[in-house]
């Protein structure tokens, strides 16, 4: 048990450190960072946080970026729970091979894709929209969604649709009141996913938007300046991307945490 | 085969008990006789999950003792106990055949592969699964699923008892009378203590020689199916089995009678119940009788409703401000609104606080 | 066997997701494959050009040192996030208030914009003023990423573990906590030993899980572009330049649309190749073990 536990704090240990050289940047000033090797700050200042809550390109970054990975997150989970179902539940024409070319949307080099994305979404009126970056990351958040969807579905004993089908539940109704429940572990998984994916994404997110809905990780670019990086205001903003991120992990870890009560029903 | 027994056994899930609402299962002595069929009753969250648990050493229990033929096991974790389990869920090993399921035991003991195989195939035949013993475990139906868990406590030579924690949930219902009869088999074959929980007293009366039933962490009454319906000795006893439950009447005693509002209703004998008790009557809806006319020692109820069972009519009726049931007889006649209920001296049931005084 | 019945009806649930995909997946694809086969002066000056630029990234040698970096990469990437995640979950406690604090700083790595990721290693492994490379130096091991070719490829997989693990763990808690206990009380019943557990039910258990883990885990590892770029710039010589980032710089830099188009497809037909394998594999390694 006790040894157990160990290896958990040491890896633990591990991923905290980069981050708290992050948080350690982000109260220096750059002249701090670059010209001495500290492990707390000498001169702790809270100026690059302030750089950044007071200009409104930077406030706008987050609320841009909170608004379509939200507007991912939900739009990803609402069409990626039933095809999860019928993939779990049912053979039907061609479901392996779509269920593979679902998968092959993750795997597209962006590089090259950006300009015909930039065209598309152009060619709709889309362009610099927040739908638009939400529907474009759905791209590689929907087939992940119903991939660990359907995975935890399939975990579920397929007696229980029979139970419930045999008490005279309709589909809709055994699908929010019974199913849904019982993997409210995968959807509290999903979710995260969802939200992380469309949150660290920069290249898309950048290439489709360029005033209305400049995500914070393209404004984050703005602190290269003529004299080098601002490290300070750059690692402070860091530090600020993580708190919607860990928001969310927050209010999904019961889910994550309880498992499903299987057995227990 | 054993003889279990439970010496001064109580369990709490928390960690220092001082209610006793903090126990799951209260204080108890019980005996389970070898080779005795056993069903395990109550409704949901009385404690029967956690005593089947400390039966097999899933759980150990936070005071007293378990006793198999006189050998305290205790402190024994499940494996040496030589037990077998059946869940409400089918546990199937999923990449194994149903050959390695039932072998797993024996192999996890290091027995001789010769003699793994013959125990196997042994136990195989047994549960006619000869057929079904390269096939993987997991493309078998629910009930051959529960069937090799069964299997795989039957492998170990000497098994002590077999547990069931309510197996038939996730069976289809057209197939639960297939493996109801297998476990009957099983056990007039073998001669094993088995053990069977249930919420539905239907599955408890056929399938046990003897219902323990439990409410609130206590075990009411340890009797066979005819004993719980003539005898209950509480009147949870009475209420939970039986279709409709017992006729619970709040009353008080004056000499041999039992005064319930107007209404007095005698008594065969005198009981001195103890000071301060809250007394009920109890009895039977089968056992009431309800005519037009009255007769001696009736008492003049009026008639609510009549419902058809199929093959016997319950009829509710009002003594005062308290509601009754009585089944009749199909053809019987029911009396418009208002009848006369005489109680049979012989089947009425005195409780004091909830416990038989009578 | 495969008893899951058919049921043409299922499309019907499956219709709003290949509606939203193929939005956004079709046209593009087509588009590139298009610029694959032209030479591009000007959007209205294109010549058909047939299968040149194919034949002249196939025997690109750029290409095949970037290729080689790649999948040893990669392998390294699943090599040691996979087993490392597994051990990581089963590390974890099952319930009480520890599991939260677990998931969430187990999470911290993962939200990290990936440019961010790249600039934050870049200080942190500084020798002079970075936290890891005083450590490594102090222990008396000379490191310098930005000079040697080895220690900075060490750094790019050390960052991607760190990145990415969490992924691999998250998902496998997830798996672990979906097995009943019924599993482990008859496990406890039948005398299995842990290892037995861990073969017999976690791991089988853990199938479905662990194949989202693998072939995320090749895609992403696969096309890592952000991360390294940042730190190391490719280098130093070559020795960290990824496939990515060698198409980016000839999309991007070069503007070579025509071939970097037909370096996209070659690219994107490695990956589909690879992943159909481990999927393949992975599917019939344990077909329907964890229904």
């Amino acid at each position: 048990m006790k040894k157990r536990y160990l290896i958990l704090l040491l890896y633990l240990v591990f991923l905290m450190l980069p981050l708290y050289w992050m948080v350690n940047m982000s109260l220096k000033t750059t002249a701090e960072t670059l010209s001495m090797f500290s492990l707390v700050p000498r001169e702790p200042t809270l100026n690059n946080y302030r750089v950044i809550f007071t200009d409104p390109a930077w406030y706008h970054g987050y609320l841009n970026s909170i608004y379509y990975v939200s507007l991912n997150t939900v739009l990803s989970l609402l069409v990626a729970l039933p095809a999860a179902y019928a993939f779990s539940r049912f053979r039907f024409l061609g479901d392996k091979h779509l269920f593979f070319w679902l998968l092959t949307n993750r795997m597209a080099p962006p590089a090259v894709f950006l300009l015909p994305f930039f065209q598309l979404y152009s060619s709709v009126g889309l362009f610099d929209t927040h739908i638009a970056v939400a529907l474009a990351h759905m791209l590689f958040n929907v087939p992940l969604a119903v991939w660990i969807l359907e995975g935890f579905m399939s975990g579920v004993p397929r007696e229980i649709d029979e139970t419930a089908y045999l008490d005279g539940y309709s589909f809709p109704r055994f699908f929010i009141t019974i199913f849904l429940p019982l993997i409210r572990a995968g959807i509290g998984v999903t979710a995260f996913f969802c939200f992380m994916f469309s949150w660290v994404e920069l290249l898309l997110a950048r290439t489709l938007t360029s005033v209305e809905a400049k995500p914070i990780a393209a404004v984050m670019t703005r602190t290269v300046s003529a004299s080098g990086l601002d490290w300070g205001v750059l690692t402070a903003a860091g530090v600020l991307t993580l708190v919607p991120g860990a928001l969310v992990i927050w209010f999904v870890r019961n889910h994550i945490a309880k498992g499903f009560a299987l057995g227990r029903v | 085969m054993a003889r279990i027994e439970f010496q001064e056994l109580a369990h709490a899930y928390v960690a220092n008990p001082r209610r006793d609402s903090d126990y799951a299962v209260q204080r108890m002595n019980l005996v389970w006789e070898d080779g005795g069929a056993y069903a395990l009753l109550g409704p949901s969250g009385c404690g029967k999950t956690t005593l089947l648990n400390i039966i097999s050493g899933l759980l150990t229990p936070s005071q007293g003792r378990v006793l198999f033929d006189e050998r305290d096991v205790t402190a024994l974790p499940p494996q040496q106990r030589n037990i077998a389990q059946v869940f409400q869920f089918p546990v199937i090993y999923d990449t194994m055949s149903v050959y390695e399921n039932l072998a797993f035991p024996l192999r996890n003991r290091g027995l001789p592969e010769a003699k793994v195989k013959a125990r196997v195939h042994e136990v195989a035949e047994m549960l006619e699964l000869t057929g079904a013993l390269h096939r993987p475990g997991r493309n078998l139906s629910a009930d051959g699923k529960q069937l090799i868990s069964m299997g795989r406590g039957l492998v170990r030579e000497d098994v002590a008892a077999i547990l069931f924690d309510e197996p038939l949930t996730v069976i289809d219902p057209h197939l639960k009378w297939r493996l109801r009869r297998k476990l009957k088999e099983v056990h007039a074959r073998l001669r094993l203590t088995m053990v069977y929980v249930t919420h539905d007293q239907t599955e408890a009366l056929t399938f046990a020689d003897k219902v323990v039933v439990m409410h609130e962490g206590r075990v009411l009454q340890v009797g066979t199916p005819q004993e719980l319906f003539e005898n209950p000795a509480h009147t949870f006893v009475g209420y939970f089995i039986g279709s409709p439950g017992m006729n619970l009447l709040p009353v008080t005693l004056e000499g041999n009678a039992a005064v319930a509002g107007r209404a007095r209703i005698p008594l065969g004998a005198v009981a001195t119940p103890p000071a301060g008790a809250r007394l009920e009557l109890g009895i039977r809806p089968e056992f009431l009788r309800l005519s037009r006319e009255p007769t001696e020692g009736a008492v003049a109820v009026s008639v609510r409703d009549a419902e058809d069972l199929g093959g016997a009519r319950l009829v509710r009726v009002a003594l005062g401000e308290h509601l009754l049931q009585v089944k009749l007889p199909e053809d019987a006649e029911v009396p418009a609104e208002r009848g006369w209920l005489a109680f049979p001296a012989q089947w009425i049931r005195l409780y004091a606080d909830g416990y038989r005084i009578a | 066997m495969d008893d899951k019945p058919i049921n043409q009806k299922a499309w019907f649930l499956v219709l709003p997701v290949v509606v939203t995909v193929a939005f956004s997946a079709v046209v593009p694809l087509m588009t590139v494959v298009n610029y694959s086969v032209q030479d591009i002066f000007d959007p209205h000056t294109r010549y058909f050009v047939g299968t040149e630029w194919f034949e002249q990234i196939l025997h690109d040698s750029r290409l095949h040192g970037a290729l080689v970096r790649q999948f040893v990469f990669s392998l390294s990437v699943l090599l040691i996030e996979i087993p490392l995640g597994i051990g990581i979950a089963l590390t974890m406690p099952r319930r009480g208030r520890w599991v939260s604090v677990c998931l969430v700083l187990l999470a911290l790595p993962l939200l990290v914009p990936w440019n961010v990721v790249g600039t934050i290693w870049q200080i942190f492994a500084r020798p002079d003023i970075g936290l890891l490379g005083r450590a490594v130096n102090a222990l008396g091991i000379p490191y310098n990423y930005t000079g040697d070719p080895t220690d900075a490829w060490v750094t790019v997989l050390v960052m991607d573990v760190w990145h990415w693990t969490s992924l691999v763990v998250l998902l496998c808690y997830a798996g672990l906590q979906a097995i009943p206990d019924a599993f482990y009380q008859a496990a406890r019943i039948d005398g299995a030993s842990r290892w037995a557990v861990f073969r017999y039910i976690e791991l089988p258990k853990l199938r479905g899980v662990l194949m989202i883990a693998i072939l995320l885990r090749f895609m992403d590892s696969f096309m890592i572009y952000a991360e390294p770029f940042v730190l190391t710039g490719g280098g130093p010589g070559s020795a960290t330049t990824f496939l990515s980032q060698l198409l980016t710089t000839m999309a991007v830099g070069q503007f070579d649309l025509g071939p970097a188009a037909a370096f996209s497809l070659i690219y994107f037909l490695i990956i589909l190749l690879f992943s159909y394998v481990f999927y393949t594999a992975l599917t019939h390694l344990g077909r329907g073990a964890n229904r």
